[in-house]
């Protein structure tokens, strides 16, 4: 028998979701702060990056239910805008990424405005062919370096004093930046814009005769999934010091979309954790089965289409018996 | 002889080429428009099935010893049973799902395919001799035509219209369009809807198929020729709409056409000239050339 408060393991019990909630985010930030003294830093940077990428993906396709196929532009285009300001005109790596950030927004802005002109599928066709636009330009353009890509990109020094040569340093920065995106996600998703935008997904015509201008919401959604996107690429061409048409590639939407498929639609961490189970895939498998990746990727879409719709963190929220499956 | 100083070999040499990609445009998004029509489902695979039809034709000359007219009846049959099979074992299952769940899984196996295919044979392609009959070529005054270059567009041509015409003037092609506006009802008169389904994706992929044997002596059979073909159709599917079989095929053909001329006028914007029109069409003509406004 345990008295209220004793410290044992066995009694001590969280009682309120709040808590429990609150202790979920308290370990995964201790493990976040651990996590590069015992993972190789490289790897959770990588995972880091394509998770706040996913986040920033589901924005749109769970939250709005615009699937775009085009995301690739905003990640790679921002890489390259990032890379080459950081290069070539040395600007400090907040400045770059906070550049690149804006193109990507931009581009968003105009992938947005034209492919909201038709839904549904016409409207991922349309996302797919106008980021294929962008990697033609990326092949063609004098300063990305065609094939070879933009490569030996400096980190620079963070606001012109921390080094971010040093892995740990880039390391914590990349997580603050992924922290504070993730933050700006969940708040956008909690707001009454996010519950607008999940009404337009849920009933499109209900809501135009609610009085809202929907196209208007759409766009905004498709600026702010682009500009986070962005914010990934650039943070990802500075950690790998590297920009290449690999990021800009249709393949690099299609691994978006897989990630945010596999981790659980229209749940807050559920991109987070496919991202991190197919970096860890790709890096687990990129040197022992070659060709075989794209054959895995191939077929864990279509596993998780057909039997597995609400991806993992979707089928763990619906095993704990939550209708609502957005944890917050 | 030249025209606005380009010489007019060059210059019907390249519109024959458009003409030729703007022949697989057609063909190819006839049957994203005839499958879309009736399974509500874009079939992301269908560049990824084209390119096995064309690597039925390759793998069946260095293997069976298969000539190329066999191959030309022979891949859309294959590819058109691995379509049903697909169809029997996966799509059926997401018919009352958003589209996207389809455009997800085609995806998927367009991923496979091409993994399967990039591990047997690399990215290089290997090349497919056109049939002796139609080597060589013949001398039409303004341009010397290769043989094989004017039966890609013959045969096309004669494909699209062939479907155009069991789909607008035949009973069964009645039966296929009320299926397509009323599935339910049509049901209810004792029509039965589901083989007419599978049917129609098992020919609408077989069509993909026959395009890609017709192209395997053209360009080099490669495992990626699919997906860098596919992405221009569904820009070629946006600027046509998918409500009109007739508006496919001309779309298909005319934008082949443009980006042919584009590479005489201005080749490094050949690539990229079909984005740039569906960019404009989605300006002025939000609903696509023949598409209904919706």
């Amino acid at each position: 028998m345990n008295l209220p408060g004793t410290p044992s393991a066995a009694s001590r019990r969280i009682r309120t979701p709040a808590q429990r909630h609150m202790a979920g985010w308290t370990i995964a930030i201790v493990l976040a702060l651990a996590a590069p003294w015992v993972i190789y830093p490289t790897f959770l940077m990588k995972v880091l990056c394509f998770a706040l990428f996913a986040c920033a993906f589901n924005l749109l396709l769970g939250y709005a239910g615009l699937l775009s196929f085009g995301h690739a532009a905003f990640f790679g285009g921002s890489a390259y805008v990032c890379a080459g300001l950081a290069k070539y005109v040395g600007l400090t790596p907040e400045l770059a990424i906070l550049a690149g950030t804006a193109v990507a927004a931009a581009l968003g802005g105009l992938f947005g405005w034209l492919s909201i002109r038709r839904s549904g599928i016409y409207l991922t066709m349309i996302t797919l062919a106008l980021a294929q636009l962008v990697f033609f330009v990326a092949l063609q353009l004098p300063f990305t370096g065609g094939e070879d890509g933009l490569q030996g990109v400096p980190r620079g020094r963070l606001l012109g004093f921390i080094d971010l040569g040093d892995n740990h340093a880039m390391y914590y920065f990349v997580l603050a930046v992924f922290a504070l995106g993730f933050w700006l996600i969940r708040r956008t998703v909690h707001s009454p814009y996010g519950q607008i935008l999940k009404a337009i997904r849920e009933n499109e015509p209900r809501a135009i005769s609610l009085g809202y201008d929907v196209n208007r919401y759409k766009l905004l959604a498709f600026v702010l999934s682009a500009a986070l996107a962005g914010t990934a690429g650039a943070l990802k061409a500075l950690v790998f010091q590297l920009a290449s048409l690999t990021d800009v590639h249709w393949h690099m939407s299609g691994e978006v979309v897989l990630m945010t498929l596999l981790g659980g639609l229209g749940t807050l961490v559920g991109p987070a954790a496919g991202a991190l189970v197919i970096v860890a895939l790709e890096n687990e498998l990129a040197d022992k089965v070659g060709p075989w990746v794209t054959v895995i990727m191939g077929s864990i879409f279509v596993a998780c289409v057909l039997a597995f719709r609400r991806g993992l963190v979707g089928e763990l929220l619906a095993l704990r018996g939550r209708t609502d499956i957005d944890p917050s | 002889m030249t025209l606005f100083g380009i010489s007019s070999q060059a210059l019907f040499g390249q519109l024959l080429l458009g003409l030729i990609n703007g022949s697989f445009y057609a063909v190819l998004s006839l049957g994203l428009a005839v499958i879309f029509g009736l399974l509500n489902i874009i079939n992301f695979s269908h560049g990824a099935l084209y390119m096995i039809g064309a690597f039925v034709a390759l793998l069946g000359l260095e293997h069976l010893g298969m000539n190329y007219w066999a191959a030309l009846v022979a891949a859309p049959v294959v590819v058109g049973l691995l379509g049903v099979l697909i169809e029997r074992t996966m799509l059926k299952h997401l018919y009352k799902l958003d589209h996207l769940y389809g455009l997800l899984l085609t995806f998927g196996l367009a991923l496979i395919a091409e993994g399967v295919f990039r591990y047997y044979f690399g990215v290089s392609g290997s090349s497919y001799a056109p049939p002796e009959e139609l080597q060589g070529g013949v001398d039409l005054g303004f341009m010397f035509m290769p043989l094989y270059r004017g039966w890609v567009v013959l045969a096309s041509l004669a494909v699209c219209l062939a479907t155009w015409y069991v789909i607008e003037r035949t009973p069964l092609g009645a039966t296929l369009r009320a299926a397509t506006e009323r599935p339910l009802l049509v049901q209810a008169l004792g029509i039965n809807v589901p083989v007419l389904v599978t049917a129609t994706y098992g020919v609408g992929v077989a069509l993909a198929a026959f395009a890609g044997v017709l192209a395997a002596p053209v360009i080099q059979v490669n495992p990626v020729m699919g997906s860098n073909l596919i992405i221009v159709v569904f820009a070629v599917v946006v600027i046509g709409g998918m409500g009109s079989i007739a508006g496919s095929i001309v779309t298909g053909l005319g934008l082949g056409l443009v980006e042919g001329l584009t590479k005489v006028v201005y080749p490094e914007a050949s690539a990229v000239v079909i984005f740039v029109i569906m960019i404009v069409v989605l300006l002025f003509r939000p609903a696509g050339l023949f598409g209904k406004q919706a």
